[in-house]
């Protein structure tokens, strides 16, 4: 470890006091650590985050009611890594668990340097529970953050039962150059379905460290789908597994990246049981000095025959010194599968910007709409209609 | 300059001496002693007459490679290597060949005999006296360590190409090995190529010179013969403007128990509108079924396209060694210049495979082409990992990937690690990767219409290479189809 990463380091370590072990002893990831070669966190190193201080009530109710969220069944509110009970209210047909060891999903995320960080300065998060055969409609998570040099390190676990249903919105916001770390465990049962969209709009200051990992039981699907629009530095990690046979899981984002900054959507999706199927795609936009980074790897286990595994990611470029990274990645041991991806990376298409014009479309309003179309595509992924709409009005701004 | 004459003198008698005491030698081979050091190099580059520069160069490369670790980025896992273990030099001694093929190793024969390489080839293979006359391609063969033969000659020379082994090359063309050797793969590029830097022993250096397309093929045959040894060979081909010249290797070696390491090093320079290509058909001993013995290849090749227009093409069959560790690279460094990659891997039994390319554009309007296609059975593992970097000069740089994965048994693997950059908007890049098995439905066609199993996954197998079987030139196409065969063999039923 170099000499001026101590300030992050020490700080980190220090807050972690006797789980600072859970951190490693490599100190923050550069970019000769091959998972994070495209997003190094040297820039993190000068900072001594410290922990959040406690928002005022009444400045956390503002700018929740700022959100024009859709219409929900229950709210959940954090702010600066704590639980703002008085603005919170959950559904009858959900109960709040103890806190569990997260014992099944621990195993998914070892050596991934964002949940150790997690785990060495872990705060309580939510503790959703579904019951079995129930549909507890649509649960919005605000996780809000304020102030400079500091970090919070939520850790959130969501346990769908058998047959279980849930949407879940998890918007999360700030201002400030502070560092979030959240963690989601993610356990759907046999047969449970959890719809998970993380609309990411931290302040363009701030530095992300996001992870989720999801198991998911026979028949179960866990549909997730991310909106990568805030930070100055943020890694969206989503490992899932599809531990039981015929599950199903969809990992899919859009990045919009401007100014100089850089989103990163990492995945992991491992198929450790036969015929089941993941759907995955990533469209990042990125304008000005905007960085965008996709590394998603598929995982097939011997076992798991009659896999169909499916990756598409594309990216537009549409600034000369904007900067695409992407790392489509297959790992299969199972000879009876059928596993593809493709990816692109581009300007608009010369033609079709011809097509609109010759029709009277503005140059810039003709740029606005092919942009707008290729994301369209992957919003219309989101099956919850309402969201579908909340979504579209989150895009237009950064296009 | 009489301080380096002297030293040269010193170190030439420092070498003699060494020579004197650490030769062993047995019925065919002249071997240095086992291990590596600076007296190894110093011995190498003595025993080769080489001058000083050349000795600088090699000691410069050893003294860079000391200080390396070997990668471990790579999908493969071998025991680690002793490098301390093995001749680092090993000359065929004069006139020791068999006389005829009656006393070539038999197995051998018949493995020529599958391969369908014709009598005089095999004969040149096998390493009969006087054998390569007859061969209508120009043949540089090294064995073990030393080039032992180049035909055509003169042919080549009358049109201005020369085509020779290096270790001739360094002496009787000090000034284009100078300017050229080492610009493309830097001496401490990588552990594996520092290493080729300090003790490669023999090699073709191929110069084309300005306007010519040369007149015939160029072939070198690369063949490990002894035991514990590493061959270390070293290529440089240089096409200058409007230069066009096709390239072959190929490379066997006979069956041992141990693992052999085999590093070598390969360099192309293409000027402006020259074209190369270069073709390699990849079939070191694999090592038995349960995965003893067998070639430990780890090759760095690498060529750039210098001038305006330049076209470098890379065509592979990898069908052979126990690990394979290859990227052949283009760097397109001139204005509209064009890089591609053809390659076929098959990996059966316990064999590992981790093998792709680099396509760096640097300038504007260059492009690559990628089609790459992995067929894994056995037990084996199969990776493709390759990069497509566009930099901020590639101005409507283009490039297309394709990667599609092959998977016969459920013991054996197939992996696809692409690395896609771009940091121009007006490039593109498309990637494609598909992973499936031989179709039942394609399988059952060809049985019904009474092909065994075998021959019908190897119809199918040559269905799926089609593309880059194409790219190989006539002779080695059909060499290539029946070693696809060959290499499957008890794959499946």
């Amino acid at each position: 470890m170099s000499e001026n990463s101590a300030a992050a380091w020490q700080a980190l370590t220090g807050r972690a006091g006797e789980r600072a072990a859970l951190l490693g002893a490599e100190g923050l990831p550069t970019r000769r650590v091959e998972a994070w070669h495209y997003t190094p966190l040297q820039s993190l190193n000068g900072i001594a985050w410290q922990e959040a201080p406690a928002l005022e009530a009444a400045t956390v109710k503002q700018r929740v009611e700022g959100l024009n969220l859709p219409e929900h069944d229950g709210l959940l509110v954090f702010a600066n890594g704590r639980f703002c009970k008085e603005l919170s209210h959950l559904p009858d047909c959900m109960d709040v668990q103890e806190y569990g060891d997260g014992s099944a999903v621990q195993p998914l995320l070892a050596g991934r340097f964002s949940a150790g960080l997690n785990a060495a300065l872990r705060q309580p998060g939510a503790r959703l529970h579904v019951p079995a055969g129930t549909d507890a409609g649509l649960i919005v998570m605000v996780s809000l953050t304020e102030g400079d040099g500091v970090s919070t390190h939520l850790h959130h676990s969501v346990t769908l039962d058998e047959g279980a249903q849930l949407t879940l919105l998890d918007v999360q916001l700030g201002t400030g150059q502070y560092l979030t770390n959240p963690q989601v465990d993610v356990h759907c049962a046999d047969k449970a379905h959890l719809s998970h969209i993380t609309q990411q709009a931290e302040s363009h200051e701030a530095a992300r460290l996001a992870i989720v990992g999801a198991r998911v039981g026979e028949r179960g699907n866990y549909d997730s789908f991310t909106l990568n629009q805030g930070g100055v530095l943020a890694r969206q990690e989503v490992v899932t597994q599809l531990s039981g046979p015929f599950s199903n899981t969809n990992v899919n984002a859009i990045q919009l990246v401007d100014g100089a900054r850089l989103n990163d959507l990492s995945s992991m999706i491992h198929h450790a049981s036969p015929d089941c199927t993941s759907r995955q795609t990533v469209r990042s936009v990125l304008s000005e000095n905007g960085q965008g980074v996709f590394q998603g790897k598929i995982l097939v286990d011997r076992i798991a025959q009659k896999t169909d595994g499916y990756q598409m990611n594309q990216a537009l470029l549409l600034s000369e010194k904007a900067q695409m990274n992407s790392k489509p990645e297959l790992e299969i041991y199972a000879d009876d599968v059928k596993c593809s991806h493709g990816a692109t990376v581009g300007a608009l298409d010369e033609d079709q910007l011809f097509y609109l014009r010759s029709r009277g479309v503005q140059e810039e309003q003709a740029r606005d709409m092919l942009v707008q179309a290729f994301l369209l595509e992957t919003v219309e992924l989101v099956e919850h209609e309402s969201l579908r709409d909340y979504l579209l009005k989150a895009l237009p701004g950064h296009v | 300059m009489p301080a380096v004459s002297e030293t040269r003198e010193a170190v030439e008698k420092l070498a003699k001496s060494n020579y004197e005491w650490g030769f062993e030698t047995n019925v065919e081979m002249d071997l240095a002693p086992k291990g590596l050091n600076e007296d190894i190099v110093r011995l190498i580059s003595a025993r080769k007459k080489e001058p000083q520069w050349m000795l600088d160069w090699r000691l410069k490369a050893f003294r860079a490679w000391q200080d390396m670790s070997e990668p471990d980025w790579a999908k493969i896992k071998h025991p680690p290597i002793d490098y301390q273990d093995a001749h680092y030099f090993a000359q065929p001694k004069k006139k020791s060949g068999p006389k005829s093929l009656d006393e070539v190793d038999p197995e051998l024969l018949r493995t020529y005999e599958k391969l369908g390489i014709p009598l005089h080839e095999q004969e040149m293979l096998a390493g009969v006296e006087g054998a390569g006359q007859k061969t209508p391609v120009a043949v540089d063969a090294v064995f073990d360590s030393v080039s032992v033969a180049t035909t055509f000659r003169k042919t080549l020379a009358e049109a201005g190409v020369i085509f020779c082994p290096i270790s001739e090359a360094i002496i009787e063309h000090p000034e284009l090995v100078k300017k050229y050797l080492g610009t493309v793969v830097p001496v401490a590029d990588n552990f594996f190529s520092a290493l080729n830097s300090a003790v490669f022993t023999d090699g073709s250096f191929v110069y084309v010179p300005k306007g010519v397309r040369c007149p015939m093929e160029l072939s070198t045959y690369f063949r490990i013969n002894a035991r514990n040894t590493g061959q270390f060979e070293r290529t440089l081909i240089i096409a200058e403007d409007q230069a066009t010249v096709s390239y072959l290797e190929g490379c066997t070696a006979p069956q041992r128990d141990e693992n052999q390491l085999h590093a070598a090093v390969v360099e192309l320079v293409a000027m402006e509108d020259a074209f190369i290509k270069y073709s390699t058909v990849q079939n070191w001993y694999p090592g038995d079924e349960n995965g003893k013995g067998g070639i430990y290849n780890f090759v760095t090749k690498r060529g750039i396209c210098k001038g305006d227009r330049a076209r470098i093409s890379w065509t592979q069959v990898e069908t052979g060694s126990a690990i394979t560790w290859k990227y052949p690279s283009c760097i397109l460094a001139g204005k509209g210049s064009v890089g591609e990659f053809y390659s076929v891997a098959v990996t059966n039994g316990r064999q590992q495979a981790d093998t792709g390319t680099k396509m760096i554009h640097l300038a504007p309007d260059t492009r690559s082409t990628i089609v790459a296609k992995t067929i894994s059975a056995g037990q084996s593992d199969s990776t493709y990992r390759g990069l497509v970097r566009m930099q901020p000069k590639a101005r409507n740089g283009r490039n297309f990937t394709q990667c599609d994965s092959l998977l016969i048994g459920d013991q054996c693997g197939a992996h696809t690690v692409p690395y896609i950059e771009s940091r121009n908007m007006s490039a593109r890049i498309e990637h494609e990767a598909t992973t499936s098995k031989i179709s039942e439905d394609q399988l059952f066609y060809c049985r019904s219409r009474g092909f065994s199993e075998e021959e019908a996954v190897g119809l199918i197998v040559n269905g799926f290479c089609r593309e880059v079987l194409k790219e190989l030139p006539m002779e080695f196409a059909v060499e290539a189809q029946k070693l696809l065969q060959i290499s499957l063999e008890g794959s499946v039923g």
